[in-house]
């Protein structure tokens, strides 16, 4: 990813009311203690194996500490700068449910899978759906409603999210 | 229509005008401008909606082939695929899917398709207990009314109505009050039901045959919930939902928000593939992921191998139900979909799908809502002709009504082409042309004659025709014969720069002829030969009553009349707005693709004409300059999809005037429906908000007859075509 795309990126999830920071690998679990509010859960990171097991959250959770957790830390398997869109895989390891249920989200995303625009990541997204990886949401900012006569963020989804880039991976 | 019908139609009008106008107007309008806010920032929506549409063609022909390829991806998956011949046979499925697996309760994301199926009602008659987790449908559940928009389906109520909706069917111990407070009580209400619950339903956006993938386009976040949440889901899709593979997919992303709430993406574009590896979720256990994924997809046909058989329908499958011909349709902006909706859809659409699925008297209470205006054409984000399919089921509709009494009264009079079964009203607004002749031949006593109060009694009882409204009056000398009368064209043909056909539509001709004056000495000033032949009326005002047969005999002999003048290099020059988009736009649907090219190629709007005029060098002085003069101009709708409203605009900029445009969609007027004793008062409150933008204006000007014709109404001073206003006096 050149600093245009970095730079996109943070712009576009600005707009969205979305934080961003950024770490390298090693410093990721000073990091992540820094952004998440406790308690927390999270699924692994596949690009920073053990970074979050070296942290306060909880990488097995039960439904009971995901119902009551205030922080879901997941891995974006990629994101889209143009739209400020984190690709959340949804597999095994728990990736839905965990950006899902808590109030906050937060999203690591390795830097060399930031994509430039939509047409960047679908060609990346065709090449998962051959390989079998074909269950994947597209997350753009907070979950939001305007059924209620205005619009009101937080809804069944998080109402806060904080992406951190990793500048090493 | 009979008089009772008029009457009660119009009682329920205004009813809904009073109650859920408001809170649509101000909804449907919002989205209506962020819609046009994120097309005017992304410049390859044009490109893309042609993408889409294409896609969506080959998709729906190669149908038959998708459904046994997402049926073998699905399996493969482990799922299960259902291909429901109709309502009855998807519920019962969905019933016995519950039964298996002993669901006691489920909860739904929203989904216009169970909507369609009515699945809610048939669970709950086997006792088992469905939650509307969409916030939006959550107020319907509890109001149990039916929705009135495809994207925004409570959007009818404003907040103080579902404070008090909420307040009275919960009664929360502290009352609800604001937007965030309803919020939150709701979110927390089906949060619990959602971690209760056995069975989540969904619909789909998007189907991807090749990996067996529900796509489900959300900002909420429950759709996500409800499908990873309890261990079963169950998708319920309208077979036209099928796209190939992911590869097609990113056009449709790209638009469809946009599309729907001028948003470049949706907060949750969710593709599952299911059973999905995501582990199951039993907040009565103490571990994720004890249970096993059971997933089952409902491919919904209801009518719809049928549309698809259809050549005039065909194209309503490829709607993919963003809800923007509503948002862009002024009638709807007033009503909403609980006037302009049949069972289970609304807006312009609508008439499509109700056709299809629910059959055409679904069809009959709101057909004529759609009034031809042509906003929605270019909003649609696949390219459906939406007023095509409201013309074509109107004609269709028009067929099945019993023969009307008054048929031999006017059979003489109206020479239509049309089977008996054709309302009098219709056939009276679809023959207008004849009635023009008459009139102007008697006037001015037709004119005092129409005025008086016995005459407009009848009018409005036998016809429907509103006494309110004023009718036009008719000129005694028509625009041919004053032609003629002052020996043609002061312009010889060795003299001009160009040769023009002026088309003497019925409403210059035999009601307005100044405009065609006008447009006769104005293309003459600027060094253009003319001639005024006689030439019929369009077509247009048969094809706004559904009457596609006679639009087409009429079109025929405008073709007749003009080709020669076409062949020998002459330009056909046209005033009124809704017969040059007739020549433009349906005229290929009725004529030959040759003969309707060679017509469209060398006609122009009158304004557009001139334009180009000026521009290649003829000489501006001619014409009325403007000296920094302010002038309110409103542009026709079916001009506005055109592009040619903003000739008109170039013209009288260039000519000095400071101008002022009008951004409603459409004047509410609309030909004939603005007459119509059932429809005036909607017409009026669509009226309302272009004249009071233009309430202080001193000149007002309007390309449209009928435009200009409710916009004296309203404001009670002139409305002329900007031709009159620059032309040479």
């Amino acid at each position: 990813m050149g600093s245009q795309t970095r730079q996109r990126l943070t712009e576009a999830l600005e707009s969205l009311a979305v934080t961003t920071s950024s770490a390298t690998a090693a410093d990721l679990p000073d990091h992540v203690a820094r952004v998440i509010d406790e308690p927390a859960v999270g699924a692994p990171l596949p690009f920073a194996p053990g970074a979050l097991e070296a942290t306060a959250v909880d990488t097995d959770p039960t439904p009971d500490s995901l119902a009551s957790a205030r922080t879901g830390v997941t891995p974006a398997r990629f994101a889209i700068a143009e739209y400020g869109t984190l690709a959340i895989p949804s597999t095994s390891a728990g990736e839905e449910p965990v950006s899902l249920y808590p109030p906050k989200h937060v999203a690591v995303v390795a830097e060399s899978d930031v994509y430039d625009d939509l047409g960047g990541a679908f060609d990346r997204l065709a090449g998962e759906f051959a390989d079998g990886t074909d269950s994947v949401v597209f997350a753009t900012g907070v979950s939001a409603t305007a059924d209620m006569g205005e619009l009101v963020e937080g809804v069944h989804g998080p109402r806060e999210v904080h992406v951190v880039v990793v500048t090493d991976r | 229509m009979s008089r009772n019908a008029d009457e009660s139609r119009a009682e329920r009008i205004r009813a809904i005008l009073e109650t859920e106008g408001p809170a649509v107007s101000a909804n449907a309008s919002l989205l209506n401008e962020k819609r046009y806010d994120a097309i005017d920032s992304f410049p390859a929506y044009d490109e893309l909606r042609s993408e889409a549409r294409g896609i969506k063609e080959d998709a729906i022909a190669q149908l038959p082939e998708l459904i046994d390829r997402v049926t073998e991806a699905v399996e493969d998956n482990g799922g299960t695929v259902y291909l429901a011949a109709d309502a009855a046979d998807a519920n019962a499925y969905v019933e016995s899917v519950a039964a298996d697996r002993g669901v006691d309760s489920v909860v739904k994301s929203k989904s216009m398709t169970t909507e369609e199926i009515e699945v809610n009602d048939h669970l709950e008659s086997r006792e088992i207990d469905v939650w509307e987790t969409d916030l939006g449908e959550f107020v319907l559940q509890v109001a149990d009314e039916a929705p009135s928009h495809l994207v925004g389906p409570a959007m009818h109520k404003s907040r103080a109505e579902i404070a008090a909706l909420f307040n009275g069917h919960f009664e929360p111990e502290e009352p609800l009050e604001t937007a965030e407070e309803l919020t939150r009580f709701a979110r927390d209400y089906l949060g619990e039901r959602i971690r209760e619950a056995d069975m989540g339903m969904t619909g789909a956006n998007f189907v991807l045959a090749e990996s067996g993938t529900i796509v489900l386009v959300t900002n909420e976040g429950n759709a996500r919930k409800s499908a990873v949440t309890p261990d079963t889901h169950v998708a319920v899709a309208g077979v036209e939902k099928l796209l190939p593979s992911v590869a097609e997919l990113e056009p449709f992303v790209q638009l469809i928000a946009r599309a729907a709430t001028g948003q470049p993406i949706a907060q949750y574009v969710s593709m599952l593939s299911p059973p999905t590896e995501s582990p199951t979720l039993d907040f009565e256990s103490d571990e994720l992921g004890g249970g096993d994924r059971e997933f089952h997809l409902v491919l919904l046909d209801n009518g719809r191998f049928d549309l698809r058989e259809d050549d005039e329908l065909r194209e309503t499958l490829y709607c993919i139900r963003c809800g923007a011909c509503a948002n862009s349709c002024a009638n709807f902006q007033s009503v909403g979909g609980h006037a302009f909706g049949g069972e289970t859809y609304t807006g312009g659409i609508a008439t499509g799908w109700e056709a299809g699925v629910h059959g055409a008297e679904s069809v009959a209470e709101f057909n004529d809502l759609c009034t031809g205006c042509t906003r929605c054409v270019n909003a649609c984000p696949v390219e459906i002709d939406i007023p095509w399919i409201n013309t074509v089921v109107r004609d269709r509709l028009n067929r099945g009504q019993d023969p009307d009494r008054f048929d031999h009264l006017v059979d003489g009079l109206l020479p239509d082409e049309e089977a008996p079964g054709f309302t009098l009203q219709k056939r009276l607004f679809g023959n207008f042309e004849s009635l023009a002749r008459v009139g102007s031949a008697t006037a001015p006593v037709s004119n005092r004659l129409a005025s008086s109060r016995p005459v407009r009694a009848v009018l409005e009882r036998a016809v429907g025709i509103d006494r309110r409204r004023e009718l036009p009056t008719f000129a005694r000398r028509t625009l041919i014969d004053w032609f003629d009368a002052r020996g043609g064209s002061r312009v010889a043909p060795a003299d001009a720069t160009r040769e023009a056909v002026v088309y003497p539509d019925t409403y210059t001709n035999y009601l307005s002829p100044e405009r065609g004056k006008a447009t006769v000495r104005a293309l003459e000033s600027l060094g253009v030969a003319v001639r005024v032949p006689p030439v019929g009326e369009s077509g247009r005002a048969p094809l706004s009553q559904g009457m596609v047969d006679t639009a087409r005999a009429r079109a025929s002999d405008v073709y007749g009349s003009l080709a020669e003048h076409v062949d020998a290099g002459r330009d056909v020059v046209v005033i009124e707005p809704s017969d040059h988009a007739m020549i433009h736009r349906e005229y290929e649907r009725l004529l030959p693709a040759a003969s309707a090219r060679r017509l469209r190629e060398s006609s122009y709007d009158v304004m557009e004409y001139v334009y180009g005029l000026l521009e290649n060098g003829a000489d501006a002085d001619a014409l009325r300059a403007g000296d920094g003069e302010a002038v309110a101009y409103h542009g026709h709708c079916q001009g506005r999809t055109l592009g040619t409203d903003a000739y008109a605009v170039a013209v009288l900029e260039r000519l000095g005037y400071d101008v002022r445009t009008s951004d409603v969609e459409c004047c509410g007027m609309a030909g004939s429906f603005g007459y119509k004793r059932a429809y005036y008062e909607l017409s009026v409150d669509v009226g309302e908000p272009l004249a009071d933008s233009f309430a202080d204006a001193e000149t007002v000007l309007a390309s449209g007859t009928s435009c200009g014709e409710q916009l004296e109404a309203l404001l009670e001073r002139p409305a002329r075509h900007p031709i009159e206003h620059v032309g040479p006096q």
